[in-house]
């Protein structure tokens, strides 16, 4: 019973971990940039159909095609940016928010041309299939691996964000454009930076997803919901919030679902509405 | 756009509301003009009139939506869900034998402010984002819940087989749905009377001061908590009462008037037609809805990409809509002409 | 005088096209184009365009006009109001189409009053047809292929079962068919799930299945990324190797999905009308002509869509091209068609096809997983829910 319970955790875990890695840019953005952006899983999406595109279509192998999947959102995103995003940095939420439903809407229907509406089919290596044995459990090697992943990948960003000139430059960027305007930060590098960081992110996310999570071209739409939940809950710009908050919400939906499954889906909804009305400005928001 | 190392320079914000002059309770001719159109439409174009009324029900929403949005400033992705609540009210009451439209109307538009107040408390708590995911996450519960209680709401095969009674014991609903056309007109006309009258008043001033100043209305002596409250009760009640027109009209209520889809493309609708102006939303589902109905029908996916660019391209120069664009040709008219 | 006699045989032949142009049989299809079912709607459409391409877009000395209205999803609201506006402005003599069973229920009143028939390609819930006398049917319902997978297992040695469905009306139909005629049938249901329509990890229901140990697992979920989610869980947590097999009604390892799936579909034994792989002449040129034109493999939907056809162009043929709602019911009840799925025939009472339900199993073969039919029953009706 404990080990099932490990087991289905674990799992949740896994999960939270694949969101986190999704939702991550996302949050950075919105507490950088003070940006609402609706358009993030559209990068993902990009990340995901790179990789496919590259499995199929050039045979190159899983673990090679998700670096040039990163790379190719990362681009995507640093050019949008520069092209479009900036303009409306200081934009009101509502068009920040139409704007990037927009764009949604352009990324889908462009999917939909190239790829048809049908759901992408792709083959993991087989060393990353099936169940292995860990400690006496069953667990997925897909899901190990995943999580493997995203921890080398956290603390690569908590590395960057404490430990470099960068970082620092982030940090001060988020806490007052101004004032690092003023100490000579150039603050519009580091948001186009941070920018490309963030969909990269999202975009390597995609394609570890497409197994997990399904490809198809409405995948920003049917997800979007979740990397605003988990960006909401944990609080802008915090990397601690974000992973907290895709931690809980992975285990307490997979927890919900496992002990409760008549009530299994409200469980993530209802968990949200709660959590930010204790804590309006997330987990580990600022304040004000 | 500056490149280098300057701070980021960007042109100051050009607003998506419309700046007023101080307001007048007075008809203005374009007002009439605009009014006589439905009724033109009616007796025109007998053909398009099941497309006309759900044109004035999506209108309806859409206004309902400006309240909060427009005028108060209240970001909401969720706000199908009075919509919903209304409509499975009025589809319910039918259901059950209670199929008198006018009564109907009222207790699905009462039912859908009542929970919108409840929200309110939830809702109103918190910056733009959290509001935002708020809305957007009580939408999702109640469509949820739509779901679960299938034996009540027939799920996602929806509720059908009512029978509405003759509206005032006269008019029966017809299947060329003219009867359903000037029904959802008068009702629109009635409350957008009303609506106008609320907006024009000084309540609903000081809700364009909640939403320029926040931080400065508590100055003046005005609750802003208040405020916002009693506006989201009511856009609440509007919403309801779009959605029970809604399931009377088409005598069917499916799962998806609490969808998401449904509130991205009202938000979409009004922003088309100009926030603020109350006669945005009407214009808006007008050009949406008629646009859609002519090109999806040639390339479905076509629709889909130029309507995002569209969206695109309003917020990077049209803002204020098709309203604020008209509005804007007026005033430079005005100016060179006088 | 050489001009006069051209000049009089182009107007004599001006005139008999005249005379023989008449006005064309307008067919309205209603699908759900854009938004989350649009590969649902594809498959019908290309199967509608495919018939009108192997058999020409005439009969009886009547072009066949096809408009293609678009319900963006499931849009009952919209559905009715294309109808609607396409039997009073378009005036069309057929109307076909609609994957999704909320989309077919609400346009019932509007057929019936303008007596228009109505052919339902694809949605498959028991009561849509009983709505309308103008309603007939040439898919399948949910029961109807439900109820043989239930009293195969029963006589195959599966005596414990644990059922997952999704939590809407198609999938607790699914589950109150295989309970009713799985337990008539000496079976036990050993436990029951109902998962949330849009889930997107199924690790702790499948945990769930391994505890209770039954014998196989019966699933209904919406054909696409939810049932490739399920089979990818079922493979990580190692089900099959606990020898838990999967079984249910074949929407979940549809053909339009199955590669997508992967080979964690292998073995599932399933029943359904149609598979792709079906051993006959009909069906491989089907495939063929399908493939070349569309370039991906038809499935169940699309030979809903094809037979639809079939059935508006019989009506058409045996009506010499005045149809009449009333007439073309007449003709359409008790009608038998050679699908490419094997014999079908609408009842002349319900209005509903008729059809054998295969049992397959899917395999891989020349590299493609397929669903190899091994065992049928005949004459299925729906048995209602």
């Amino acid at each position: 019973m404990i080990a099932n319970l490990i087991g289905v955790l674990f799992d949740g875990i896994a999960y939270g971990a694949l969101l986190f890695l999704i939702s991550i840019g996302l949050s950075v953005t919105m507490g950088l940039m003070n940006f609402v952006n609706l358009a993030h899983g559209a990068f993902a999406m990009v990340g995901g159909y790179t990789t496919v595109m590259l499995m199929a279509r050039l045979g190159v192998p899983f673990l090679a095609a998700l670096p040039v999947a990163f790379v190719v959102a990362a681009v995507v995103g640093a050019v949008l940016e520069r092209v479009l995003y900036r303009r409306l940095y200081k934009a009101s939420h509502l068009d920040q928010v139409l704007f990037s439903i927009g764009l949604t809407f352009m990324a889908i229907a462009a999917a939909t041309y190239v790829w048809g509406p049908g759901l992408q089919p792709i083959e993991l290596p087989r060393f990353l299939i099936g169940p292995v044995k860990v400690l006496g459990l069953d667990l997925g090697a897909y899901r190990i691996f995943l999580v493997a992943l995203v921890i080398v990948i956290t603390f690569g960003l908590v590395l960057l964000v404490e430990r470099t000139r960068f970082g620092a430059q982030v940090r001060a960027s988020v806490d007052s454009q101004q004032a690092s305007a003023g100490l000579g930060i150039d603050v519009n590098r580091v948001f186009s930076l941070t920018f490309a960081l963030g969909s990269g992110l999202a975009g390597l996310g995609g394609g570890l997803g497409v197994d997990v999570l399904g490809l198809d071209p409405t995948f920003p739409v049917k997800y979007m919901v979740y990397f605003l939940l988990v960006v909401a809950v944990g609080g802008a710009a915090s990397i601690k919030g974000a992973l907290a908050a895709a931690l809980i919400l992975g285990i307490f939906d997979v927890a919900g679902k496992y002990f409760v499954p008549d009530v299994g889906a409200f469980v993530i909804y209802v968990l949200m509405v709660v959590l930010l009305i204790l804590f309006p400005a997330g987990l580990y928001g600022r304040r004000g | 756009m500056t490149a280098g190392s300057a701070p980021p320079v960007v042109a100051p914000p050009r607003a998506t509301v419309a700046v007023h002059r101080l307001p007048q309770d007075r008809w203005r001719a374009p007002e009439i003009v605009f009014w006589s159109i439905p009724v033109a439409v009616f007796f025109a174009l007998p053909g398009y009139l099941v497309l006309g009324s759900q044109i004035l029900i999506v209108g309806l929403f859409a206004v309902s939506l400006d309240l909060i949005l427009g005028y108060a400033g209240i970001v909401s992705l969720g706000h199908a869900a009075y919509f919903g609540v209304g409509a499975y009210t009025a589809g319910l009451l039918a259901l059950h034998g209670w199929g008198e439209p006018l009564s109907g109307l009222v207790i699905a538009g009462v039912t859908a402010a009542a929970v919108g107040w409840v929200a309110g408390f939830l809702v109103l708590r918190g910056e733009d984002l959290t509001r935002l995911m708020v809305t957007l996450g009580i939408a999702l519960v109640l469509y949820e819940a739509a779901n679960k209680a299938s034996s009540i709401t027939g799920g996602v095969d929806g509720l059908s087989g009512m029978t509405m009674w003759k509206i005032l014991g006269m008019f029966k609903f017809d299947i060329a749905g003219r009867v359903a056309y000037l029904y959802s007109l008068v009702v629109l006309f009635l409350l957008f009377l009303v609506l106008r009258r609320l907006v024009n008043s000084p309540f609903g001033l000081s809700l364009r001061g909640v939403r320029e100043k926040r931080k400065r209305m508590p100055a003046l002596g005005a609750s802003v908590r208040e405020r916002e409250i009693a506006i989201f009760t009511v856009s609440a009640g509007v919403a309801g009462v779009a959605g029970a027109l809604l399931a009377q009209t088409t005598q069917f209520v499916a799962l998806d008037v609490l969808a998401f889809s449904r509130s991205a493309e009202l938000l979409i609708i009004l922003v088309l037609g100009g926030t603020g102006r109350l006669y945005g939303g009407l214009v808006g589902a007008a050009v949406y809805m008629v646009a859609q109905d002519i090109l999806a029908g040639i390339n479905p996916v076509y629709w889909q990409f130029w309507i995002g660019a569209l969206l695109v391209v309003i917020v990077l120069f049209a803002r204020g809509g098709i309203l604020g664009g008209l509005e804007g040709i007026y005033a430079r008219v005005r100016r060179s002409g006088a | 005088m050489k001009l006069t006699r051209i000049v009089v045989a182009a107007v004599a032949a001006l005139l008999t096209c005249a005379a023989s142009a008449q006005e064309p049989i307008k067919v309205g299809a209603v699908l759900e184009v854009t938004g989350p079912f649009a590969s649902l709607a594809r498959q019908i459409e290309n199967g509608i365009r495919l018939y009108m391409a192997r058999n020409g877009d005439t009969v009886a000395g009547r072009k066949v006009e096809l408009i293609i209205k678009d319900s963006q999803g499931a849009q009952p609201d919209v559905a009715k109001r294309l109808v609607t506006e396409l039997v009073t402005r378009d005036k069309v003599d057929f109307i076909v189409g609609f994957a999704l069973t909320p989309n077919a229920m609400a346009v019932a009143p509007v057929v019936t009053e303008a007596k228009v028939p109505t052919i339902i390609m694809n949605a498959a819930t028991s009561a849509i047809v009983s709505k309308s006398p103008y309603l007939a049917r040439v898919s399948m319902t949910l029961p109807q292929v439900t109820m043989p997978i239930a009293q195969w297992a029963a006589k195959n040695d599966i005596k414990r079962v644990y059922s997952l469905v999704a939590d809407y009306g198609p999938g607790l139909d699914a589950e109150a068919t295989f309970k009713k005629y799985f337990t008539a049938a000496g079976g036990e249901l050993v436990g029951e799930v109902r998962t949330p329509l849009k889930n997107p990890d199924f690790g702790p229901f499948i945990q769930r299945i391994k505890d209770a140990k039954p014998q196989a697992v019966f699933i209904f979920l919406p054909a696409g990324e939810q049932a490739v989610a399920f089979m990818k869980g079922y493979r990580e947590r190692g089900l099959a190797e606990a020898g838990i097999r999967i079984i249910g009604p074949g929407d979940v390892v549809e053909d339009d999905v199955l590669e997508a799936i992967g080979d964690s579909a292998l073995g599932a034994v399933t029943t359904h009308q149609y598979s792709a792989a079906h051993d006959s002449k009909l069906n491989r040129e089907y495939v063929k002509a399908y493939t070349e034109m569309f370039k991906i493999r038809p499935n169940f939907m699309s030979v809903g869509g094809y037979d639809g056809m079939a059935v508006v162009y019989a009506v058409a043929k045996k009506l010499n091209g005045k149809i009449d709602g009333d007439k073309a019911m007449e003709v359409i009840k008790g009608m038998k068609i050679d699908s490419p799925r094997g014999p079908i025939q609408i009842d002349a009472v319900t209005r509903d096809v008729v059809q054998t339900v295969y049992v397959r199993k899917v395999e891989k073969k020349d590299g493609h997983l397929w669903n190899i039919e091994f065992d049928k029953f005949d004459n299925v009706r729906d048995p209602g829910t």
